[in-house]
């Protein structure tokens, strides 16, 4: 047993959970800790140039890696510089530790320099948080917090650390705890059986099923038993927009992404089922559309997720299965499997000729621009191609993340890294920067836009400072094109305060300016073969600056307020 | 409809906060709440009455089950209980007032735990239903002040709310 202070305890807690990387920046109530880092060699640690930076970096990282993201911040400004990333990461379920400084005990409560409440501030967007009034209590709440953010469904656990709490010269004898029980808390292990036989069941006499899968499946590690489970029936595969390469997008059973920018093959397929087996998915409004009542009428729904909670939210399940994915779905395979000569062949050649016709209207298909310009959804198709579809892209949010999310087809999990719940603009460098340190020799894309990537443009510092060889892939339409999109079709073309042309910056100085490469490409004839030229620089950060045209649109885009079959799917069409 | 949701929970500093920022957070109703610790200190057992459609109840219950400090929890409601509330109320009572007063009090089985010259200051137990009857049978009274507990229950029978 070691004698060890506070911040040495929490260091070493860290490294005893496996950690071997944290991002964060430093400040006074975090000093006793930074001094205890610095004097180590087990934990590395990353400076942002923002905090907010340091939560998606772990974000990123923990969507890559499937291990926490843990954040290192001070108390006041830091602490809620922090936030907005806590918030995306607790929507979309990411396991993630955020370790805030806090002003002493004594001072608790007085309004001290750079006291913030973190633990209220936090409250509605952790899975759950502690405050340490104790030295001593640190191994244990840090192996409390680990168990809590990745068990069950996984979410973001704060620690709220006074600076007396952190004090070099007191120190105690650490160990640290080999395992934890937390009475209070015991998240699922497998699903009933009985109701999993009744949903196979249901599936095994479905003629019009299909399979709806989210991001649960991704973080529950359960895309290969999915995979096998829709191969073994057949059926259509949709995922949602967190759930994309849960199942594999080149493959011929999948129907693509459903929702508001879902393709018509999808969203008719799950309107005109008469089964939906729901996977780890939530039938947020961005999938069911605003009124409920419209939605897949025919359908019997089973629904599968480790958050009770999840379920008969919005939409009613017919068989609820509360249960973690993988022992869930080894359950149905082995069942399917059994009463595999159930399935009605004749109707699923029926269905599977419906969702041809719907195929083959094409719905993403781009029609090319005038002359040399270039078309955003040209863009993610050359990425595709020159990364050979095996990059790990995160994306930011607005048109060029639907155009991601619709044009690269993932076929493995963890490679499709995007801000889904909150929609959080300013996460796609920050991720990248994450997945890039996570696996240093991967390909790592961010597809943004010139209104994201100026949220957290700083970070391409850390980029310089980290010599991380990231692709950004700015789809640069001089707007917050989603935005203005939504003026386009709902405000008769008031574009209020979403453009800004006249005072962009050149993104090739920019880049230049932090000592990294900066690509303008204006022409479609130059897109692939600079492109090209791009992912070829292996040690550098390349920023890519791509004109793409303005008024272009995402389509199919769903109808509001109408069923899942309701969708624009260009200027002048909609169903 | 209204409910009793009775929540058994650690005696931990934020777990109270973190059951009432709940019902804001989700835009739930909370009419009375009521909390303390148990015959074992390290945990709280809180009760309290909202009101829904058997929809929204499940999903008050399914996300307080979530809260991790939250160690059970029952709906009271759902099976036959016994529910107590415990108000306090200052009367004027002067005069012929007086007299009166004392009699509602004794008719709803109140007891009169301070006086002074002019006043009475009443305590009843009961279920809400019998508080607001009292209440409302004191109209015509100046009532000075009233204090209510919120409600506490627990289930008839066998059924016990522990770990
Ligand atoms: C932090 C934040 N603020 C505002 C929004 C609302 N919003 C959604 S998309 C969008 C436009 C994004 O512009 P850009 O990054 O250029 O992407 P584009 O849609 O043009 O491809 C905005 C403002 C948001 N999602 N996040
Ligand atoms: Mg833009």
């Amino acid at each position: 047993m070691a004698l060890l202070s506070g911040g040495e305890a929490l260091i070493r807690a860290l490294h005893d959970e496996g950690v071997e990387l944290i991002f964060g920046y430093p400040g006074g109530a975090a000093l006793h800790i930074y001094d205890a880092i610095f004097t180590q060699d087990k934990v590395d640690h990353i400076l942002v140039r923002h905090e907010q930076a340091a939560t998606h970096a772990a974000d990123g990282y923990a969507r890559a890696t499937g291990k926490p993201g843990v954040v290192l911040v001070t108390s006041g400004p830091g602490a809620t510089n922090a936030i907005t990333g806590i918030a995306t990461a607790f929507m979309d379920s990411i396991p993630m530790i955020v370790i805030s400084g806090q002003v002493t005990r004594d001072a608790i409560g007085s309004d001290a320099f750079q006291e913030t409440d973190m633990i209220g501030v936090s409250r509605p967007i952790v899975k759950h948080s502690f405050m340490v009034q104790n030295a001593q209590d640190i191994p244990e709440i840090v192996k409390k917090a680990f168990y809590i953010a990745t068990t069950g469904r996984p979410g973001p656990v704060v620690i709220d650390i006074p600076k007396d709490v952190t004090d070099p010269n007191v120190k105690f004898e650490y160990s640290y705890p080999e395992s934890v029980k937390i009475r209070s808390y015991s998240p699922p292990t497998k699903g009933h059986s009985g109701q999993i036989k009744k949903a196979v069941d249901i599936l095994l006499s479905a003629k019009r099923p299909i399979i709806y899968s989210g991001g649960g499946v991704v973080i529950g590690g359960g895309s290969e038993l999915l995979t096998a489970l829709a191969h073994k029936l057949g059926c259509p595969v949709t995922n949602t927009l967190m759930g994309l390469g849960a199942f594999p997008g080149t493959d011929k059973q999948f129907v693509g992404m459903l929702g508001m920018h879902g393709t018509y093959e999808a969203n008719m397929a799950m309107h005109e089922s008469d089964v939906i087996l729901a996977v780890g998915a939530r039938f947020d409004d961005r999938v069911t559309n605003t009124d409920i009542s419209k939605f897949c009428p025919d359908a019997t729904i089973l629904h599968i997720d480790i958050d009770p909670a999840a379920i008969s939210k919005t939409v009613t399940a017919h068989v609820p299965i509360v249960g973690p994915v993988i022992p869930v779905l080894k359950e149905m395979l082995d069942l399917v499997e059994a009463g595999k000569n159930k399935i009605d062949r004749e109707a699923q050649k029926v269905w599977w000729e419906r969702i041809e016709q719907w195929r083959a209207r094409k719905c993403l298909e781009v029609k090319p621009a005038e002359g040399e310009v270039i078309k955003p959804q040209q863009v993610i198709q050359a990425l595709y191609e020159v990364t050979k579809g095996d990059a790990y892209v995160t994306s930011d949010v607005g048109q060029h993340q639907m155009f991601a999310a619709q044009h690269y087809l993932f076929d493995k999990p963890r490679r499709w890294i995007n801000s889904g719940g909150l929609g959080t603009m300013g996460f796609g460098l920050p991720a990248a920067m994450g997945v890039q340190l996570a696996f240093p020799e991967a390909t790592v894309a961010c597809v943004t836009g010139e209104g994201s990537i100026q949220m957290n443009i700083q970070e391409l510092a850390t980029c310089t400072q980290c010599a991380l060889p990231i692709k950004i892939v700015n789809l640069n339409n001089q707007s917050l094109g989603m935005v203005r999109q939504w003026q386009d079709m709902q405000y008769g073309g008031r574009h209020s305060h979403s453009t800004y042309a006249d005072s962009l910056p050149d993104f090739v100085k920019l880049a230049e300016a932090y000592g990294h490469v900066g690509i303008r490409i204006e022409k479609l004839s130059e897109l692939k073969s600079k492109m090209a030229e791009a992912f070829a620089i292996k040690d550098r950060l390349v920023f890519l600056d791509i004109a793409v045209d303005p008024t272009e649109h995402v389509y199919p885009m769903a109808v509001r307020g109408g069923a899942m079959s309701e969708m624009y799917l260009s200027k002048t069409e909609r169903t | 409809m209204r409910r009793i949701i009775s929540i058994l929970m650690e005696n931990q500093p934020g777990a109270l906060s973190r059951v009432v920022g709940l019902f804001s957070q989700r835009n739930y109703n909370i009419h009375s709440l009521t909390v303390a610790p148990t015959d074992d200190e390290t945990l709280s057992r809180l009760t309290l009455t909202t009101d829904g459609d058997d929809r929204k109840i499940e999903q008050i219950v399914k996300h307080l089950n979530k809260l991790v400090d939250v160690a059970k929890l029952v709906d009271l409601t759902e099976g036959s209980h016994i529910e107590r509330e415990l108000m306090l109320v200052k009367v004027k009572a002067t005069g012929a007032q007086r007299a009166e007063v004392k009699r509602v009090a004794d008719i709803f089985r109140g007891d009169v735990v301070d006086i002074t010259p002019t006043m009475y200051t009443i305590q009843l137990t009961g279920t809400s239903e019998k508080l607001d009857g009292f209440l409302a049978a004191l109209a015509g009274t100046p009532i000075l002040e009233v204090v209510r507990s919120g409600v506490s229950g627990i289930a008839r029978g066998e059924k016990v709310l522990s770990l």
